[in-house]
């Protein structure tokens, strides 16, 4: 019986059929551009803020033990220390945010009677705070009551409470106000062993009872949740539901800055004795993980390793966008929102980008709002973004049709090189020894380096502190006139040839030593991830322009570190993130006491320096308040330090985060990062622009089809001629 | 069979405790609990009463190998290394240093893992196999030469290359699908489009090349001159005959990652974001998070074991010959 004839070649192998099959199936799946849109479509309409976490996840999400900066990202938009800083003043300016008003302060003498600032009796300072009325918590499984007004969700057994592997498992919720215990409960926490905060150590000095609260309840023995309320502590008091108390030892006018840290979030009671419900912590249920706060914003889904969503907290009080900035603010458009309630998105994802051309590539497409959010100047976004042009640096092309919008951000933070002042070498407090350390300093051109190595994103450093802290000076007042003179209105480094005839009257003419002869060689202890070669070999030739030879010693951080305990280094690199926006949290990187060799701790003065002049100056900087007689002693210490030049060189980092053109109220806040309620999102505008920048191309497919074909179909037509060969037609072939 | 694999199951357990001794002293080489507590504590105001309360919260404040206070059996089992690794043995991975529960992060990561791995593998194994036999069916020929000559080139480019390059083309500039990312609520299979398609084009070179110097030679055995003069057409000696034949060799290479394919692909997950398993231990290990390391170690050398049993057991079935015993 004759078969039917096709014309048409048909697919026998299964596997091609099956692979042709596949990419029908998904093409035709793909439906309207963009296909490549990575964001998933939410059912709602809530105003979606799409951004990144790169390039860690947090490690730790609980306020009294999270220390780093990616993790104040999530935290600061869910909790609401006592004290809050305005979005938009420069120099950074403090505001109440838990708390009705500033905090009351007054002063005890060593039987807590009251006395005055001046007194020599001072003994305590005790800050007085209270709690404003419409702070609420938001929705959570941890208020929620049954009938009877008893804790809905605490399970004596971990099978229990097993199907509810996540918070949003739980159907029930409940909120209540924020009460002053809660605050009191929170500090309670710093102190807690078993919580393992970094602020213990450092509290413990200050805060009245802290340490012997600690041994307290460190020695308890405990198998699930210790109420830390049946445990006091000294320096802590609730005065009413809205009122509490905290007292400190001495006077120390920074501790208002560090109300403004999480660390002083309120944390309610229940909420950690819901956390402590069996087998929750065996889920990821935890407060590390789950944070409960009375913030803008509430985490509702947190998978560290993919995306972390915040939603706002319905819960959350009224507050309005600040109506007054800083100069400059009106003109670029920062006080339009004057007045308008926050925040203005419902919702943010962030999502974990570990490669910075996913990032970018996401940026440029849309799918991101903004380029980052801690680390502005990722290396290779960076990289891509700016060229060098004849002009500066400018955008790259590839943004100039975006409507990109850029905004620098001087961190309140220095990076520095030191010498260690107990280097026989390099340290040393004689003339000759700071003479060699300004020759150093000379020729290293903190300008170049900068404009080569960071493409001119950083500020050369005069002095510890940065722009934006009292302190800190500009123009001619502001110059360290040791490696800088005023020349037509701004510094200009001092010339080689001085660097070269300081070196010379320090003994070393010619950058050999006039005793020996032997050349001089300076030793630099460098963490290995944080230099390239590029850099050694600019700096051996800075430092080979007055004939002084260097040697690195790279290591991780874990040898550095060590290093720098011990005191066995001459030059190390050292970086410093400022806690709160004062002179004072900057000068202390320079206090004798602080040296690791003088406090046997891990003491911030890496360069063991040990003046006199400037720690008298230090100790007064501490405790006397915001003034004239302060500055004077700020100056005074930052003079010190110049004529000691103590740092081989310092610069202020600089970081630029780029927006797309539909992201408003970006103004970066070098201190907080709870400024997620301010940023808002013209949703349309992205959705628009989206659609526009990423319609697929589809040529490559039908090339890639035609391709394979065209490979294929020779092979085939070789194997049907083949196998219809005969034996004389297959040998002549 | 079943005592054959008994017996591997028992030597597995004295190469597990040589591997988790060597991760462990690996590890505390360059690694003190010291650093462990200041890299968690943070870079700042690490006080050494915070360093010991986190060493004795974590259970690091014993000493490594020996304890010269305990007396007895203690002077062992009193110790991190004793402490730490026991559990492992039960299976309980504990917390990891930041307090996650290891267990639960590697039960979820492993699924993300998977679903990039499996079908990459799968994937993979049937182009290069075809390949393979379609260039084995053109040996000696023009085309096989420069089939080979492609292979080699193929081989000879950066597996990083072949990520950037995709990322580069199929996403940035055609834009035909997401750059990275993973979603299984959302219309997973398009993200796993362009990693699956990277780590197959990726493996083509080496893998179509090893496989055509299987098939090549058994392509010269009698038996197929046998069956080419009994008229069997060149597919059916290729696919009923040759490929079994070359099953043994083929069988030694990729039984044995069968089990690895949980632990993912450290390249393809960090460039696509996949949040698998592949990158969670170089996080660790940046992390100096020696809970997660030492688990993740455990599970991979059990999973190779597991592997090499699997492979042991798979001769068996392609070759009737081979028995366990």
């Amino acid at each position: 019986m004759p078969q039917g004839i096709s014309h048409f070649p048909t697919i026998r192998c299964p596997g091609v059929a099956a692979f042709l099959g596949l990419s029908l199936l998904l093409l035709s799946g793909c439906g309207d551009p963009p296909w490549n849109n990575p964001n998933p479509q939410y059912d709602d309409d809530f105003i979606t803020y799409q951004s990144v976490m790169s390039p860690l996840p947090p490690k730790h999400l609980d306020p009294a033990t999270s220390y780093a900066s990616d993790e104040s990202l999530f935290i600061d938009q869910i909790y609401e220390p006592p004290m809050g800083y305005h979005f938009l003043k420069r120099p950074y300016e403090l505001l109440p945010l838990a708390v009705e008003s500033y905090p009351q302060l007054s002063f005890l003498d060593a039987d807590g009677n009251e006395v005055d600032e001046d007194d020599e009796a001072l003994a305590f300072s005790r800050y007085t705070l209270r709690v404003r009325a419409d702070e609420r918590y938001q929705p959570h499984p941890a208020f929620a009551l049954d009938g009877e007004g008893r804790p809905l969700y605490l399970f004596a057994t971990a099978a229990e409470g097993a199907r509810y592997q996540q918070i949003p498992d739980f159907p029930e919720t409940g909120s209540r106000p924020v009460l002053a215990n809660d605050f009191v409960y929170a500090i309670k926490r710093l102190a807690d062993p078993q919580i393992a905060s970094p602020m213990l150590g450092f509290m413990a000095h200050y805060i009245v009872g802290m340490s012997e609260f600690s041994e307290q309840v460190g020695a308890i023995p405990r198998t699930g949740w210790l109420d830390l309320d049946d445990y006091p502590m000294a320096g802590l008091r609730v005065l009413d539901d809205r009122t509490f108390s905290i007292t400190i030892r001495g006077r120390y006018p920074q501790f208002v800055y560090w109300l403004a840290m999480h660390f002083f979030s309120p944390i309610a009671p229940e909420v950690d004795r819901f956390y402590h419900n069996p087998g929750f912590a065996e889920r990821n249920l935890t407060l590390d993980w789950w944070p409960v706060g009375a913030g803008p914003f509430m985490m509702v889904k947190n998978d560290p390793n993919s995306e972390i969503v915040l939603e706002r907290n319905p819960n959350f009080r009224q507050a309005f966008y600040p109506a007054e900035g800083e100069p400059g603010d009106r003109e670029a458009g920062l006080l339009e929102d004057a007045g308008k309630q926050l925040p203005f998105v419902d919702r943010a994802v962030y999502r974990l980008e570990k490669e910075v051309l996913p990032l970018w590539t996401k940026f440029l497409q849309g799918y991101y709002d903004r380029s980052g959010e801690v680390h502005g100047n990722t290396n290779g976004v960076y990289d891509q973004a700016f060229v060098v042009g004849p002009d500066g640096v400018e955008m790259s092309e590839e943004l100039e049709d975006h409507d990109i919008t850029m905004d620098p951000d001087v961190k309140p933070a220095i990076y520095y090189y030191g010498f260690n002042m107990r280097d026989p070498v390099v340290g040393g407090y004689t003339e000759d020894k700071r003479k060699l350390r300004q020759a150093l300093q000379i020729a290293f051109n903190t300008e170049e380096y900068l404009n080569i190595f960071y493409k001119g994103n950083g500020i050369a450093a005069h002095t510890p502190i940065p722009p934006g802290i009292p302190g800190y000076l500009e123009g001619e007042a502001g110059i360290n006139p040791y490696v800088y003179d005023w020349v037509d209105g701004e510094p200009r480094r001092k010339s080689l040839d001085e660097a070269r005839k300081l070196l010379a009257e320090a003994g070393y003419p010619n950058g050999r030593d006039a005793r020996t002869g032997e050349p001089l060689k300076i030793f630099i202890d460098v963490q290995s991830q944080a230099i390239s070669n590029t850099m050694m070999n600019w700096m051996d030739r800075a430092f080979g322009e007055i004939g002084v030879q260097v040697e690195y010693r790279p290591a991780d951080w874990n040898r550095t570190r060590e290093k720098l305990l011990t005191g066995n280094t001459q030059i190390y690199s050292h970086g410093w993130l400022a806690d709160y926006p004062d002179p004072e949290n900057f000068l202390f990187l320079l206090y004798g006491p602080e040296s690791p060799l003088v406090c046997n701790c891990d003491g911030a003065n890496n360069s063991n320096y040990a003046s006199e002049v400037y720690d008298e100056a230090f100790r007064k900087i501490r405790i006397l308040p915001p003034g004239p007689e302060r500055d004077e002693l700020v100056a005074q210490a930052v003079e010190q330090y110049r004529n000691d030049a103590v740092w081989l060189f310092a610069y202020y980092p600089k970081d630029i985060y780029l927006n797309n053109s539909w992201v408003r109220n970006n103004k970066r806040h070098g201190v907080s990062k709870a400024t997620l309620m301010y940023t808002r999102v013209d949703a349309q505008e992205r959705a628009r622009k989206q659609v526009q920048w990423n319609q697929p191309v589809t040529w490559p497919l039908y090339a890639g089809a035609l391709l394979l074909v065209s490979l294929l179909l020779p092979g085939v037509v070789a194997y049907r001629r083949r196998q219809k060969a005969t034996a004389r037609r297959a040998r002549s072939d | 069979m079943l005592a054959y694999i008994i017996r591997r199951l028992l030597y597995a357990i004295p190469i597990l405790i040589g591997v988790n001794l060597l991760t462990f002293a690996l590890f505390f080489v360059v690694n003190s609990p010291d650093d462990m507590a200041a890299s968690q504590l943070g870079a700042k105001y690490v006080t050494p009463e915070a360093i010991a309360n986190w060493k004795s919260k974590n259970g690091y404040d014993k000493p490594l190998f020996v304890n010269d206070d305990a007396s007895g059996i203690g002077a062992v089992t009193d110790t991190i290394f004793f402490t730490k690794s026991v559990k492992l043995f039960a299976f309980d991975f504990g917390r990891s240093e930041s307090g996650r529960d290891i267990t639960t992060d590697v039960s979820t990561r492993m699924w993300p893992s998977l679903a990039v791995a499996l079908p990459s593998f799968a994937l993979g194994i049937w182009v290069n196999i075809c390949v393979a036999l379609m260039v084995v069916m053109f040996r000696g020929t023009a085309l096989d030469r420069w089939a080979v000559f492609v292979f080699v080139s193929l081989m000879s480019i950066s597996y990083l290359f072949y990520i950037i390059g995709g990322q580069y083309l199929v996403a940035k500039q055609w834009m035909l699908v997401p750059i990275s990312g993973f979603d299984p609520d959302f219309q997973p299979w398009k993200f796993l489009l362009l990693p699956v398609l990277v780590s197959v084009v990726s493996g083509i070179g080496s893998g179509a090349r090893w496989y055509r110097t299987l098939f090549l030679e058994e392509a010269g055995q009698d038996y197929v001159r046998t069956a080419r003069a009994k008229g069997a057409s060149e597919i059916s000696i290729l696919f009923h005959h040759i490929l079994p034949n070359a099953l043994i060799p083929i069988l030694t290479g990729i039984v044995v990652l069968i089990p690895s394919l949980f632990m993912g692909s450290l390249l393809i997950e960090s460039f696509f974001g996949i949040p698998g398993l592949g990158s969670y231990m170089l996080d660790a290990i940046r992390g100096q998070d020696f809970a997660i390391v030492r688990t993740m170690v455990f599970i991979g050398s059990i999973l190779y074991i597991i592997g090499l049993i699997l492979t042991d057991i798979s001769y068996t079935w392609a070759d009737p010959r081979v028995r366990l015993s």
